[in-house]
């Protein structure tokens, strides 16, 4: 319960700490121990777990899964077949309702009712990314999040060669966005957040054409470019932290066993939310076995980029047959 | 370094304690402006609301401009379910509005083909109310001859050709030609005696009509509206002239098929949307 809390309260926008001395399980402190003593080529394991990445494993899997999704959008709407009917705010999958957690809580917000279509359609999204780890939406299923994967590969490039650098914002400021969006709506009676959500318009441009509201999409890629990396998805998203909240009750987690861990902290580097990863720092874990926290969009990029196994998906109570 | 320069640079470095400070003030004041610059972008949807922009055409079944816009999720179900295409998405212009549907009635009319309001069926919302059953039980606007001196019947013409040219894209149902598929409208020329396309193709008064013959659309007599939507209605011919004016009654429900099909340009009967009949 203490651990949920604080996964919580760091996906909300508090600073990951450090466990207290007492905290720490006889085994973690084996662990640790051992691994003091061990001499390593940080050098080397770098250059191990880059050449690791090189497969791309679970990324290529995750952008064929987030392409034939939105693909499926688009092309049973050209060819009239039915099959996914709608946008990401809300559909129809073969037949059945589907709608976006944070859009029909803007619409029940700003419309003041609740509405059984909505109702039908949030519970199985829910169960739908429940069982899917939360913000697994994020990266598996959200159009915008793989435009600013881009955004941040030229903005990682750039970043070494000097010419730009990251500025970070407080990532509380997510949360302060969240409340901040949900009264508007409640306040003025209009779906405020819909106006800039890249999410919808990218989705609606995929699927009916575009519009000018892609300009705002390319500024916000922009701003992500040259000033901030990643500032939509870390600092602003509603989205995000909608299935955020889903993937702190959700089964399907990474997770993190200390004993395989060498600690060249390649897998910080290649997160998005590295907040959630502060465990793997040497000397941090209190455990063998930690349950990444609720913010981690399960994208598996520290999967792939860990040459020791240390990091793994998880389904929890599913393990024991797999 | 030379023994006199390092207080120097002792002086003028600050403390490491104070650049952390200094860097989580920046990092304060740098999130407080993010919050205030994309809250302020996103109230900016506000203007084209208030200051409304964009009047705009919505489909049948469409609540008060409000709560249709709170109401509305933005997912285009009603687009894809039309048979004609006649449901559009606003633009970012629309500000609130966007991805909110509309009817750009000049190009492409609701001509109600569907029978059964898939668009109404398809809102997930209610945004277009469940509520209505049959197309003329909407009022999504009133249609008004907005522009007298342009209408050919007014003016004692007939019509002759294809209604908007060669390149207009626009589609309607005629029911002696397909009763299943709309055709585009360009494929359909007419030869008229004096100009009746208001009237002619006024979707609810092809349903009377029908109903008059015995034979209700689907053969639901429910499907039979109970008002007359417009006419043409003889004029004084003192001059010789046979000349006749549409009028418009309280069975318009302003689906615009009447400004879509107007041959003149601009059209001379046009669609006010939202507005309700308040008598004759």
């Amino acid at each position: 319960m203490k651990e949920f809390r604080e996964s919580l309260a760091v996906m909300l926008g508090k600073a990951p700490r450090k466990p207290a001395p007492e905290e720490f399980t006889e085994g973690a402190k084996r662990i640790h121990q051992a691994q003091r003593a061990k001499k390593i080529d940080m050098e080397a394991l770098r250059r191990e777990a880059r050449e690791h990445e090189k497969r791309h494993y679970w990324r290529n899997r995750r952008w064929a899964v987030l392409i034939v999704v939105n693909l499926l959008f688009v092309l049973s709407y050209r060819f009239d077949v039915q099959l996914v009917e709608g946008a990401l705010t809300a559909s129809r999958v073969l037949g059945f309702h589907f709608a976006d957690l944070n859009s029909s809580l803007q619409v029940t917000l700003a419309f003041k009712q609740v509405l059984v279509n909505l109702f039908i359609g949030t519970t199985t999204v829910f169960l739908l990314w429940w069982v899917f780890g939360g913000r697994g939406f994020c990266s598996w299923t959200c159009p915008y999040h793989l435009l600013a994967e881009f955004a941040e590969k030229i903005h990682l490039k750039l970043a070494e060669k000097k010419l730009v650098t990251d500025h970070a914002f407080h990532r509380g400021v997510r949360t302060v966005f969240y409340v901040l969006f949900a009264l508007l709506a409640l306040v003025t009676g209009y779906t405020v957040y819909e106006t800039i959500s890249p999410v919808g318009i990218v989705s609606r441009a995929l699927i009916y054409g575009p519009g000018l509201a892609l300009l705002w999409v390319l500024l916000l890629l922009l701003f992500e470019i040259f000033y901030s990396r990643r500032a939509w998805c870390r600092y602003v998203c509603p989205i995000g932290l909608t299935y955020g909240l889903v993937g702190s009750v959700s089964p399907f987690k990474v997770t993190y066993d200390l004993d395989k861990c060498e600690h060249e902290g390649e897998c910080r580097k290649v997160c998005m939310v590295p907040h959630v990863l502060e465990c793997v720092i040497k000397g941090r874990a209190h455990k063998e076995h930690i349950d990444i926290g609720a913010d981690c969009t399960r994208c598996g990029m520290c999967i792939d980029v860990c040459p020791s196994q240390a990091l793994r998906y998880e389904f929890k109570g599913l393990s024991k047959f797999m | 370094m030379s023994e006199a320069s390092k207080p120097v640079t002792k002086q003028t470095e600050p403390p490491v304690v104070n650049r952390r400070k200094q860097e989580e003030r920046r990092r304060f004041l740098r999130s407080a402006a993010l919050l205030t610059g994309m809250v302020g972008v996103s109230l900016l949807g506000f203007v084209p609301v208030v200051r409304g922009w964009n009047p705009r055409l919505r489909p049948p079944g469409a609540l008060d401009e409000a709560e249709f816009l709170a109401a509305c999720i933005k997912c285009g179900q009603c687009v894809q379910v039309c048979p004609v295409e006649a449901v559009k998405l606003a633009d970012i212009l629309d500000g609130f509005g966007i991805g909110v549907p509309y009817i750009a009635a000049r190009d492409q009319a609701c001509d109600f083909s569907c029978d059964g309001l898939q668009c109404v069926l398809a809102c997930p919302t209610g945004a277009l109310t469940h509520e209505i059953n049959y197309p003329h039980e909407t009022r999504m606007g009133l249609a008004r001859l907005a522009r007298p001196d342009l209408c050919l019947a007014m003016l004692g013409q007939g019509f002759k050709g294809v209604a908007r040219g060669p390149d207009f894209t626009g589609k309607l149902r005629f029911d002696e030609v397909d009763r299943w598929n709309p055709i585009p409208v360009r494929d359909h020329p007419f030869d008229l005696e004096i100009c009746d396309l208001c009237v002619r193709l006024c979707p609810i008064e092809i349903r009377i009509a029908q109903c008059a013959a015995g034979t209700p659309p689907s053969g639901d007599p429910n499907q039979c509206p109970p008002k007359r939507a417009i006419s043409l209605e003889p004029m004084d011919d003192s001059d010789g002239v046979k000349r006749m004016m549409p009028v418009i009654h309280e069975g318009c429900v302003g689906c615009g098929v009447c400004e879509m099909i107007c041959p003149v340009e601009p059209a001379a009967i046009v669609i006010d949307e939202r507005k309700q009949w308040s008598g004759a």
